[in-house]
């Protein structure tokens, strides 16, 4: 092999590998607060990069449609759950949250989609109507499942995976979409030619990175949201609730997979279901990362995307084959180094 | 003096064992009161229903108003605080976040206060704000435990075990902090193996036994009983026979 060669296998790798990397940061993010393994990932991927490509040919995509719907749920499951103790203040909030939300986010998309709306339009409204459905996701699937196990957890997230998979074939069709790339620039350094787009992977990636570890380190919030990862019952007798850090972590992990996916379609075409497999390469960096460390899951990630960019120049029928193999060896070692440990009793 | 924390005819189950039956208790403003037993009597049990973590049925009001409605987390927000008997601290945080998150619903102004308060009540504290709390000792954990509880500003203080598993200079140590907090105006509901330096400090007891109280009165009282002395203070008093 020549150099060239493996310098664009290694520049394919690390930008499909930033993009795994912030899918397994949401995942590690997502599993430490809520212990849920977040398999609709994948989807939240399909529905930013489709409803932005819908949105860039003047389309209203059926998602913003969905999150509408899954708010009215979500404001049933509110009312219901604070029956005996029906407070204004809540039912207030939870009109604002969950009616008011989406169907602005509704009639803001209805007003501003057109075929010569701005990108940067276009990109907000995907990620707005995508965080309304991850919030909602939550409400309505996790939130009343809060005090089970993991187990529990992983059946109603694969169950969530496969209905949002449904609807995602329902709005978008079988037929795969493209977007319209974010920059059109290009430059190129030696032999590697450095696309817009694959700078705004680079540069996005990370900047989500460093604004995760500020908000992490640094916010309230983003404390509370790892003292509730740590000990759910300090947390909450310190007065931070389970909900609250779960509908942030699903906000954050559902804005991650939308950026993604709006990174990804216009370099290749998504089609309504390919979400599930890019998100099962985030989830194999969170794994090698044990589910547990952030700066191993990014590395993880951009291993996994090289190894990927390899095997599909060097044996693509065994592309995903010997990606997912990547996982063996790391649970075997894992299996082997740490002690067994008891899940956890809540 | 109004009643701060009103709890009657309280039971509280697990599935069909019943570990608390029909407990009825009090703790005015500015009172500490204790809550005396073996092991297995029932007191944590009772603490974790008074502070919404466990069902209770009977009643509990908190300054007039009943908190049955109320989560652990509404509980918090009025006033009513718990240092439960594992700590439960944030161990990869340090002692400065994990005293910043009690104050998680606090105004920051008033946070800021709390933090001078709770370091001049444990300087130790202070010396290692920027240390792991799970790498702290067991006596600096629960100085952390309780601080963090007070950094919510709280009107009632519940302390589960504060002297568990801890050396006595440091057992001698918390109990002073408990008799100081009388003076922030923080009330105190302290549940105790250790009777003896329980009664020193209390205003008022009760007796637990198999989940229900046998006897209370007086700190004072509670401590010249006869009974309890024999059993909880391993000393019988002269001239008296035990039981």
């Amino acid at each position: 092999m020549n150099t060239t060669i493996m310098l664009f296998l290694l520049q394919d790798g690390i930008t499909n590998g930033a993009i795994y990397a912030l899918l397994g940061l949401a995942l590690v993010l997502v599993f430490a607060v809520t212990r849920v393994i977040l398999i609709p990932q994948g989807e939240f991927v399909t529905f930013g990069a489709l409803s932005y490509a819908m949105l860039a040919t003047g389309q209203v995509p059926g998602t913003a449609r969905l999150a509408v719907a899954m708010g009215v749920v979500a404001f049933g499951l509110d009312l219901y759950a604070a029956r005996r103790s029906l407070r204004l203040k809540l039912v207030v909030r939870s009109v604002l949250l969950n009616i008011v939300l989406p169907v602005a986010i509704l009639a803001l998309t209805y007003a501003l989609a057109g075929p010569k709306t701005p990108i940067a339009i276009n990109i907000a409204l995907s990620l707005l109507i995508v965080a309304a459905i991850g919030l909602f996701l939550y409400r309505i699937a996790f939130q009343p499942l809060a005090h089970t196990s993991v187990l529990v957890l992983l059946i109603a997230s694969v169950g969530c995976h496969l209905a949002l998979q449904g609807l995602g074939l329902v709005f978008f069709g079988a037929e795969g979409l493209r977007g319209p790339a974010l920059s059109n620039a290009a430059f190129t350094v030696g032999p590697l030619r450095f696309t817009g787009q694959s700078i705004a992977v680079y540069g996005l990636t990370i900047a989500f990175i460093i604004a995760l570890w500020l908000f992490f380190g640094f916010t309230l919030m983003g404390k509370a949201l790892r003292a509730t990862a740590v000990n759910r019952l300090g947390a909450r007798l310190v007065g931070i609730r389970t909900t609250l850090s779960g509908q942030i972590a699903f906000l954050l992990a559902s804005v991650i997979g939308a950026i993604s996916g709006i990174l990804i379609v216009p370099i290749t075409t998504l089609y309504y279901d390919t979400g599930f497999l890019i998100g099962l390469k985030g989830f194999i960096a969170a794994i090698i990362g044990g589910l547990v460390s952030y700066p191993l899951t990014a590395v993880a990630a951009l291993v996994v995307g090289s190894v990927e960019a390899f095997s599909s120049f060097y044996a693509s029928n065994f592309k995903e084959v010997i990606v997912f193999t990547l996982i063996l060896p790391v649970l075997v070692l894992r299996s082997l180094a740490a002690p067994a440990v008891e899940e956890e009793k809540d | 003096m109004s009643a701060l924390l009103k709890v009657s005819d309280a039971h509280v189950a697990y599935g069909k064992v019943e570990a608390v039956r029909s407990v009825s208790l009090d703790v005015a403003d500015n009172e500490i009161v204790t809550i005396i037993g073996a092991n297995g009597a029932g007191k944590t049990t009772l603490l974790n229903a008074i502070m919404g973590i466990l069902p209770l049925t009977g009643s509990a009001a908190f300054a007039g108003a009943d908190m049955a409605s109320l989560d652990i987390e509404d509980r918090v927000a009025v006033g009513l605080s718990l240092v439960p008997e594992h700590r439960e601290l944030f161990g990869t945080m340090n002692v400065e976040d994990n005293l910043q998150l009690g104050a998680f619903r606090i105004a920051k102004a008033i946070a800021a206060r709390s933090f001078e308060r709770v370091y001049t009540l444990f300087p130790r504290l202070k010396e290692r704000r920027k240390q792991l709390a799970g790498t702290l000792s067991g006596g600096e954990q629960q100085m952390l435990a309780m601080g963090r509880a007070l950094m919510g500003a709280p009107k009632l203080l519940m302390l589960d075990e504060p002297s568990l598993g801890l050396a006595p200079i440091i057992v001698a140590d918390i109990f002073r902090t408990i008799g100081e907090l009388r003076a922030a105006g923080v009330s105190v509901l302290l549940v105790e193996q250790n009777a003896q330096a329980a009664l020193k400090i209390a205003d008022r007891a009760y007796v637990m036994e198999l989940g229900e109280f046998v006897l209370s009165g007086p700190a004072s009282d509670i401590a010249t009983n006869a009974r309890v002395a024999a059993s909880y203070l391993g000393f019988t008093h002269e001239g008296e026979s035990a039981i």
